[in-house]
């Protein structure tokens, strides 16, 4: 491989984790977060009828993490490209 | 029409469709045995993993879980969702790159260590045959309870039908049965939660309808808690355990989804690297339309199921539904045992409260309630939707086939990891290196085929431990795989002493703080502690110690891989490799 080759991949795997940390900062604050420690204080919320930190319990959390995900498959799409890492 | 009746010809009709896709998917090769050829489209995998994922438990049982531990069930919503992020972000692409066959081989090249991988492999068997158990009693269950067959001759149907496409099709053949099996069980599962959501809510949507209001006015939840209290039970929206054990066990439930092998070998079978990322977004969405109607159909269900018995003011003689008025699914529930009624205070009506609860005593001996009357199986709040909500035997009878395509897909792809380890891992990688393609493929189809023996004699004679285990196979598998797939990518540094050490270390401390509640290799009376919050180290419960277990992998892993050498020049390259996704 050559040295530029090189230099590329570490800046690819840098941009991936510095991205990989900020989607399971969401990860944890969306479950975690809302879902079970702050869920008691947000039941004193209702959106429609659904107490708020049940919601993000039974709901908010699983369509977060499908957004996550998603949002992970275009950013990391976007640096393949950027670095010239892409597959064919 | 008699269920039975109409349950055959549909059930029969998804095995001949499992059937004819089986012999339009033989495996020709290895790589089409164990990795479906790494040809399948991202999207058909996603629906593939999903099928994987959710077992006889996700369908039948999961909704009865919610219904009656309303908020606290959250853990499993979110831990059994919540992992694919995890799988998503951390594993799958890399794994994807690194292209072989089984999770055992990523540890034992990455390495460099046999030892290493035969380490993965035991951890792999024991998590996947525990789990495989309740996929077989599952097949059983249903067999005998809506198929009268016996629970035996149920079994074996099922074990032959896996042993087909199994055998004939490996990994290929499991690919597009589990496609199959997700359709079926998807139609099953959303088409009664549709018409109970419009019957309750009036709302067509569950995930909507859950945040609705019913017929008197009140939102759904809000009414369900106020009925919930004026029985003596806590409120469905509250928090009933403690925030520390839930947060472990959410954490447990996460790690080990994403260490699961039978899930992140799905991965393996995408084209790309970019698939792999994609497949597990579509995973987590086909995952999420059961995921986030089974709070709907657990809370809406169980709304109605009280309501049927307390149709009237709590307290009041008439306010509770005479026996001989009981609705036909009601009478059809209790023959199969899942409903229970025993007429305690011999007024001819159903009592249904909290017993359990002291402080309601005075209140119930007041009303002249002498102890609950109704027992209710959790099971029921899936099986007993399509009736409930009055739609045709047919919907029913689809119920049971999709039942029974969410245990058989899940026990595939069990039996799938579990052979492959045996012949790729155990046979070719270490006792036979120099084994033929051909001879590798013929004892990838032995290992299949003992593996379904196996599991069929494990589903006639459970071990009574058998549903306690199935927690722990998600301890093991955070707190031994998960951390060392995850340092072999993200730690260039690790070697394969810390590796190992790490994996013994957090498979050990998991496997006794287990043993310690629930006895030594699970026979009863051994345990040293009883199994109560008050008894647990910090108020973590057995099942939720998996997640300490990872932490512990990972910090002694990290110790001793910087007190000894770093690891060769050339599994410091594969590293670097697996990290792109291009081929360099």
């Amino acid at each position: 491989m050559a040295s530029g080759n090189q230099e590329a991949a570490m800046a690819y795997w840098k941009e991936n984790v510095r991205l990989l940390i900020t989607l399971l900062i969401i990860w944890f604050a969306v479950s975690f977060g809302l879902g079970i420690l702050l869920a008691p204080v947000l039941n004193n919320i209702a959106i429609a009828g659904y107490p708020l930190g049940f919601w993000f319990a039974q709901q908010g959390a699983i369509y977060a993490f499908i957004v996550i995900i998603f949002t992970y498959v275009f950013k990391m799409n976007a640096l393949d490209r950027k670095y010239d890492l892409h597959e064919e | 029409m008699d269920l039975t009746f109409t349950a055959y010809p549909i059930v029969g009709a998804t095995f001949v469709l499992y059937i004819g896709i089986a012999i339009w998917a033989k495996a020709g090769s290895t790589g089409e045995f164990y990795v479906a050829g790494k040809g399948v489209n991202p999207i058909a995998n996603g629906m593939a993993t999903a099928a994987d994922w959710m077992s006889a438990a996700s369908f039948i049982s999961m909704a009865g879980l919610i219904a009656f531990l309303g908020y606290d069930a959250s853990v499993y919503l979110m831990g059994w969702t919540g992992g694919y992020v995890l799988l998503a972000l951390l594993l799958a692409p890399y794994l994807r790159k690194f292209g072989k066959f089984t999770v055992p081989e990523f540890i034992g090249d990455r390495f460099y260590s046999k030892p290493a991988r035969v380490i993965a492999v035991i951890a792999l068997i024991v998590a996947s045959v525990t789990y495989v158990i309740g996929q077989m009693k599952g097949i059983g269950v249903a067999f005998s309870r809506f198929l009268e067959t016996s629970y035996e001759v149920g079994l074996f149907a099922g074990m032959g039908i896996v042993f087909f496409y199994a055998v004939i099709g490996g990994m290929k053949g499991i690919t597009y049965t589990q496609i199959a099996q997700y359709c079926v069980m998807i139609f099953a599962y959303t088409i009664p939660a549709v018409f109970i959501s419009l019957a309750i809510t009036g709302n067509p949507l569950p995930q909507l309808g859950l945040g609705s209001t019913v017929m008197d006015g009140g939102y759904v939840l809000e009414t369900l808690d106020n009925i919930l209290v004026d029985l003596g039970f806590s409120q469905y929206t509250m928090m009933k355990g403690t925030t520390l054990n839930m947060f472990f066990l959410t954490m447990s439930l996460m790690i080990g989804t994403a260490g699961l092998p039978h899930v992140i070998v799905r991965f393996f079978t995408v084209p790309r690297v970019r698939d792999a990322r994609l497949s597990a977004g579509w995973a987590l969405v086909f995952i999420a339309i059961l995921y986030t109607t089974a709070p709907a159909v657990g809370a809406m269900s169980f709304y109605n199921l009280i309501n049927t018995v307390q149709p009237g003011e709590i307290g009041a003689e008439e306010g509770n539904l005479a026996y001989e008025n009981v609705p036909n699914w009601f009478s059809r529930w209790e023959e199969t045992g899942l409903l229970g009624f025993d007429d305690k205070n011999n007024d001819g009506r159903i009592q249904y409260y909290n017993d359990g609860n002291e402080a309601f005593a005075d209140t119930a001996a007041e009303y002249g309630w002498n102890g609950n009357e109704l027992t209710v199986d959790r099971d029921i709040m899936v099986m007993a939707n399509p009736e409930i909500a009055q739609l045709p035997n047919w919907v029913i009878a689809l119920t049971v086939a999709g039942g029974l395509a969410a245990a058989l897909s899940t026990a595939a792809g069990l039996l799938m990891a579990i052979s492959s380890a045996v012949s790729h891992d155990l046979i070719k990688g270490v006792i036979n290196p120099g084994i033929s393609e051909r001879g590798e493929l013929r004892a990838a189809r032995i290992a299949m085929a003992g593996a379904i023996l196996v599991a069929g004699y494990l589903g006639l004679n459970p071990p009574g431990f058998a549903a306690q285990v199935v927690a722990l196979a998600f301890g093991l598998a955070a707190s031994s795989l998960f951390p060392v797939l995850m340092l072999g990518i993200f730690s260039r540094r690790m070697n394969s002493a810390g590796a190992i050490a790490g994996m013994l270390s957090g498979l050990s401390f998991t496997l006794i703080y287990v043993f310690v509640y629930k006895g030594w290799f699970f026979v009863p009376g051994t345990n040293m502690l009883p199994d109560t919050p008050e008894y647990w180290l910090m108020g973590i419960g057995p099942q939720s110690i998996g997640a300490v277990g990872a932490i512990i992998n990972v910090v002694i892993a990290t110790l001793v891989s910087r007190a000894t050498a770093p690891p060769p020049a050339d599994i410091q390259e594969l590293v670097e490799s697996i990290r792109v996704p291009r081929a360099s």
